[in-house]
């Protein structure tokens, strides 16, 4: 490999694995994200051509933190008088020991990097002040490094649409003065569970795109995993940071095997499970294990568990599905969601037939709160369709394929469809 | 120290004769605890809207609160918090979040007060 190449590699690499961490070393001495955004920008181009140079640093993280902080510094001493347009980003007192450094540049020295600085970033991105939709943005573009334009693509919108959100985001963070500190304990919880509902929703984003003609859309995935693996390494001891960590691996297990060759959808039942990831699976395994010990188990350790149960049975009518339920009684009464008592009845009709799943269905359709939801009539035209009432089924196919955008299970439902139409 | 909004919300059907006993002591209590902390700035409980708010839009007068809604401003108070979480947990305690109300939370960007005693 050249020189070059070399390092445009390792630069990549240092992208990948280190841009939340320098992000959120830099950003405590900018103390305003746009700015700090900027010197790491800067900094990373600047590697391109140092370590041609110089040669690829051992510590490329820290190379990298030092590099953005001491523009940092240079910017904020530069424009101090400029910068009262914007209140600058809030920490708690006592935390605010770059001030001296700022009179001191030669303070900077390459240094070890705190990996905790990551979390602070974590969780100002995700804080429950801002819009979820705000909330992963911010979280792709300062956690993870994607540029705007990127994720503008990957969440469908346009570019400006996704820039003045950022923006906004950004605005309220300064304006409000949401803080850069980790949350205390007794808030944990509920600040945790923005955070992991941030990771979920990117992951699912991903799984099934809500639109377009892929059924996955793997960067989204990819990224998701990411920052789960980053979450479980800073908080390795939260049994939900697990949970979703071993849910995500073991619903992506089965990706390779979601579609059939030609793209379309293919139902559990009838997916080849030796394309499934064997050591995803054993992974997610471990991780759940860990997350039933001890404790009331939280929603993500359940969901986990579940998926897990229906991807380790040897095939679709052997699956626990006793187990299953009871695991899904367990859910809802953690997380009376109307979403996972809609999947419940889907293992209660491999237990006590569809019909008596179907009045459970019945009585969700009365609820109305997933009067919008593509999955509701996708489920009741299955169970009808398997009580031999196929009419009712075709109405039930195409409510269902109304309320769906995405083109692959789109397919499969008209497929569904016409198939009961030659039956 | 930054300064924020706490505006108060409250449902506007609720008849001022109907409120749950201790509903008003809790406010009270909820107040001089912030005083006693120093976090409070100021605070204001207003009359009932529906009974006797005045809205002017333009050239007309309308009797009634400005944004016509199941709930209204029933008071505001301003407190002073370091940043965003802190003032969230002041408004948090606002006794309106559990009676069926509720609080908006807004950062304050200036203002004017007057130094001098009322009618000086």
């Amino acid at each position: 490999m050249t020189r070059s190449a070399e390092v445009e590699r390792a630069v990549e690499g240092a992208y990948r694995r280190g841009w939340a961490l320098v992000l959120a070393a830099t950003a405590r001495v900018a103390r305003d994200l746009d700015l700090a955004e900027e010197c790491v920008q800067e900094a990373y181009a600047a590697a391109l051509t140092g370590w041609t140079r110089d040669g690829i640093p051992d510590n490329p993280a820290a190379w990298l933190t030092t590099a953005a902080k001491r523009r940092a510094m240079d910017a904020v001493r530069r424009e101090r008088t400029f910068r009262s347009k914007l209140p600058l980003l809030v920490e708690p007192e006592g935390t605010t020991e770059h001030e001296v450094a700022i009179d001191e540049p030669a303070a900077v020295e390459p240094e070890e990097v705190v990996p905790d600085e990551r979390l602070r970033l974590v969780f100002i991105c995700c804080h429950p002040a801002l819009a979820q939709e705000a909330q992963l943005a911010l979280t792709l573009r300062l956690v993870c490094g994607v540029t705007t334009a990127d994720i503008a693509r990957t969440l469908l919108v346009s570019e400006t649409t996704m820039a003045a959100r950022m923006t906004r985001a950004k605005k309220k963070i300064s304006l409000a003065r949401i803080p850069y500190r980790l949350p205390e304990a007794a808030e944990l919880p509920d600040r945790l569970r923005a955070v992991l509902g941030v990771i979920h929703l990117l992951f699912t984003t991903g799984h099934t795109a809500p639109s377009g003609a892929s059924l996955v859309r793997t960067d989204l995935v990819d990224q998701s995993l990411r920052l789960a693996r980053m979450l479980r390494e800073l908080m390795p001891d939260e049994p939900e940071v697990r949970g979703l960590l071993a849910l995500l691996l073991v619903t992506d297990a089965r990706r390779a095997s979601r579609v059939d060759v030609e793209g379309r959808l293919l139902r559990l039942r009838d997916q080849d499970r030796s394309l499934w990831d064997r050591s995803a699976m054993a992974e997610a395994h471990d991780l759940i294990v860990d997350g039933l010990r001890g404790g009331r188990p939280g929603r993500y350790v359940l969901q986990a568990a579940i998926a897990s149960l229906y991807a380790e049975a040897p095939s679709y009518d052997r699956t626990d599905w006793p187990q299953i339920v009871t695991l899904y009684d367990e859910l809802l009464s953690v997380w009376p969601s109307p979403v996972v008592a809609l999947n419940r009845t889907v293992a209660v009709s491999m237990v006590s037939g569809p019909a008596r799943a179907l009045a459970e269905v019945a009585e969700l359709e009365k609820d109305g709160r997933l009067a919008r939801y593509q999955y509701l009539p996708a489920v009741k035209a299955d169970l009808l369709r398997r009580l031999g009432c196929s009419q009712e089924a075709s109405i039930a196919y195409r409510q269902a394929l109304e309320l769906t955008r995405n083109d692959a299970e789109r397919e499969f439902l008209t497929e569904r469809l016409t198939g009961r139409h030659r039956a | 120290m930054a300064q924020y909004a706490i505006l108060i919300y409250a449902k506007s059907d609720v008849d001022e004769t109907e409120v749950v006993p201790g509903a008003r002591e809790a406010h009270d209590r909820h107040f001089e605890d912030m005083v006693n902390s120093g976090a409070l700035v100021a605070a204001f409980a207003l009359r009932p809207a529906a009974d006797t708010a005045t809205s002017i839009r333009g050239d007309a007068v309308t009797d009634g609160p400005f944004v016509d809604a199941k709930e209204v401003i029933a008071g505001f108070a301003i407190v002073e918090a370091p940043d965003l979480d802190a003032a969230l947990k002041l408004a948090r305690d606002n006794p309106a979040v559990q009676q069926g109300g509720g609080v908006e939370v807004r950062p304050v960007e200036g203002g004017f007060l007057r130094d001098r005693p009322a009618g000086a």
